[in-house]
């Protein structure tokens, strides 16, 4: 069952539909519910190498629905240090929960100044609106 | 930037929620609650697609039969009054101006039922065609066009079996329309011809019975699993009719536009063929991606009953038979795939 529409207030956002968990130094990177429900029920996820570097704004793994591919942009630059092995075997899991069992990775921050730069939830929800 | 067209029950199809996208010049619905559920509702109970945009050629006149034997691939002999035959309009190469079904009303009198995007295209090439005695009108517009397809299709419709490929007409809720037992699912089911302005009525009377609103996406995975080719992607006016597999309907003991052409590829056998494969790895072929040994992805997606990767592709003809092996590049990553006899789904063996 594909979730309610929600965004939490304890992310940052970035404007392509992604979102970051903060935790020491560390953060988990995921799709937002606008980003899941755009591209329908996810069938297969893409996902980097642990231990890759991802930069900030860049393509960093593709989740694909049925009849499209998308690029996961990396809202910052950090090292994978897990991928989320739920999502790889049941990417459906993205639809389901997109912030909490549907997370994506979790990066080891390289630039943790890079923070700043991403969006707050009204930040956010003044993209969605202009969409 | 061009307005799209919409058929008449785009009103209900915005109610129910629809995504719509433009497709051949129309926009349609790709899908309500989701492809998968969708396409699931077709092989386990029944779905209706509004097919409206596909378009209505009417042939008629003592040298109509004459105009279709030269222009079509298939023999009209072979079927009669109240018969349907899927053909090809083939052009001089041998190459597929496009794949349609012919219903023959009357002796003189055939309807032709096309590809949207080839509406005019076909109109065009059949009307340079005519000569006295055959008059070619486009009567698209006066009909809409509601699949109904999936094993318990016609228990909802209320309908009695008949034959693959026969239409008569028929009633459904007191609604008058042609029933054509014909499909692009491989499913059972029926294409009811219906005149536009009823349409709306009978979409309403075929969802109180329980059959599901499906959009364009599950129709194409549909199709693609039992490997009806899609014109425009895996055939079109360059790919010639026995690459594609489409010899059956080539009837080349007749003369028809680019028969010759056939027959000699046919003889010398084709360089490429159109081939099905399924994924051995992850990774979800996409039309024109390349085939590492040759050729390309001419479908592609994920299929909702085996939960793999399938696709169609032009492949050398040496690696044309089931088993050989592919290497598919998706987005630059290199994935194995196997090629499978067709279909790719069916029932029995799953």
């Amino acid at each position: 069952m594909a979730a309610a529409e929600s965004y939490p207030d304890d992310l940052r956002y970035h404007p392509e539909h992604d979102w970051a968990r903060l935790e020491d130094g560390e953060a988990v990177f995921g799709i937002t519910w606008f980003a899941q429900d755009a591209l329908g029920e996810l069938v297969h996820f893409e996902p980097p190498e642990e231990g890759a570097t991802l930069t900030k704004d860049q393509s960093y793994a593709e989740v694909e629905s049925v009849k499209a591919v998308s690029d996961v942009i990396a809202p910052l630059s950090g090292e994978v240090l897990e991928v989320n092995g739920a999502v790889v075997n049941a990417p459906e899991t993205v639809n389901e929960d997109p912030y909490g069992a549907g997370w994506l990775v979790r990066v080891r921050l390289t630039d943790p100044g890079e923070v700043d730069s991403l969006l707050d939830l009204e930040a956010y929800k003044q993209v969605l609106a202009d969409q | 930037m061009q307005t799209l067209l919409r058929t008449p029950l785009y009103e209900r199809h915005v109610a129910l929620g629809a995504r719509l996208v433009p497709f051949a010049g129309w926009e349609m619905p790709v899908q309500y609650e989701g492809v998968i559920p969708e396409h699931r509702a077709v092989r386990t109970d029944a779905g209706v697609f509004d097919v409206s945009h596909m378009g209505e050629l009417e042939v008629d006149g003592s040298h109509a039969r004459e105009l279709l034997q030269a222009a079509l691939s298939n023999d009209l002999d072979r079927i009669g009054p109240g018969q349907a035959q899927y053909t090809l309009l083939t052009n001089e190469q041998g190459g597929i101006v496009d794949d349609l079904i012919v219903y023959e009303r009357e002796p003189e009198r055939f309807l032709l039922i096309v590809n949207a995007s080839n509406r005019e295209p076909d109109f065009e090439w059949l009307r340079d065609r005519e000569g006295p005695g055959a008059e070619v009108r486009d009567v698209s517009d006066d009909y809409a066009l509601l699949a109904v397809q999936g094993p318990k299709a016609l228990e909802r419709l209320g309908l009695p079996g008949a034959p693959a490929f026969t239409f008569a007409g028929g009633q459904i809720d007191g609604i008058d329309c042609v029933v054509n037992r014909t499909g692009y699912t491989g499913e059972e089911g029926v294409e009811l011809l219906v005149p536009a302005g009823r349409a709306g009525e009978l979409w309403d009377r075929i969802l109180e019975r329980g059959v599901v609103p499906c959009g364009l996406g599950a129709r194409d995975t549909l199709r693609l699993e039992v490997c009806y080719p899609l014109h425009g992607n895996d055939i079109g006016p360059e790919t010639d009719a026995i690459s594609a597999g489409l010899g059956w309907v080539c009837a080349l003991d007749k003369e028809f536009t680019g028969a010759e052409e056939l027959r000699r590829i046919k003889e010398a056998g084709p360089q490429r063929k159109l081939v099905a494969f399924v994924m051995e790895e992850s990774g979800i072929p996409r039309q024109g991606m390349t085939i590492a040994e040759g050729g390309e992805v001419t479908s592609g997606s994920h299929s909702p009953m085996l939960e793999v990767g399938i696709g169609l592709g032009y492949v050398p003809a040496e690696l044309a038979q089931p088993g050989s092996e592919l290497t598919i590049d998706v987005r630059g990553r290199s994935r194995r795939a196997r090629v499978v006899k067709k279909p790719i789904y069916s029932r029995e063996e799953t």
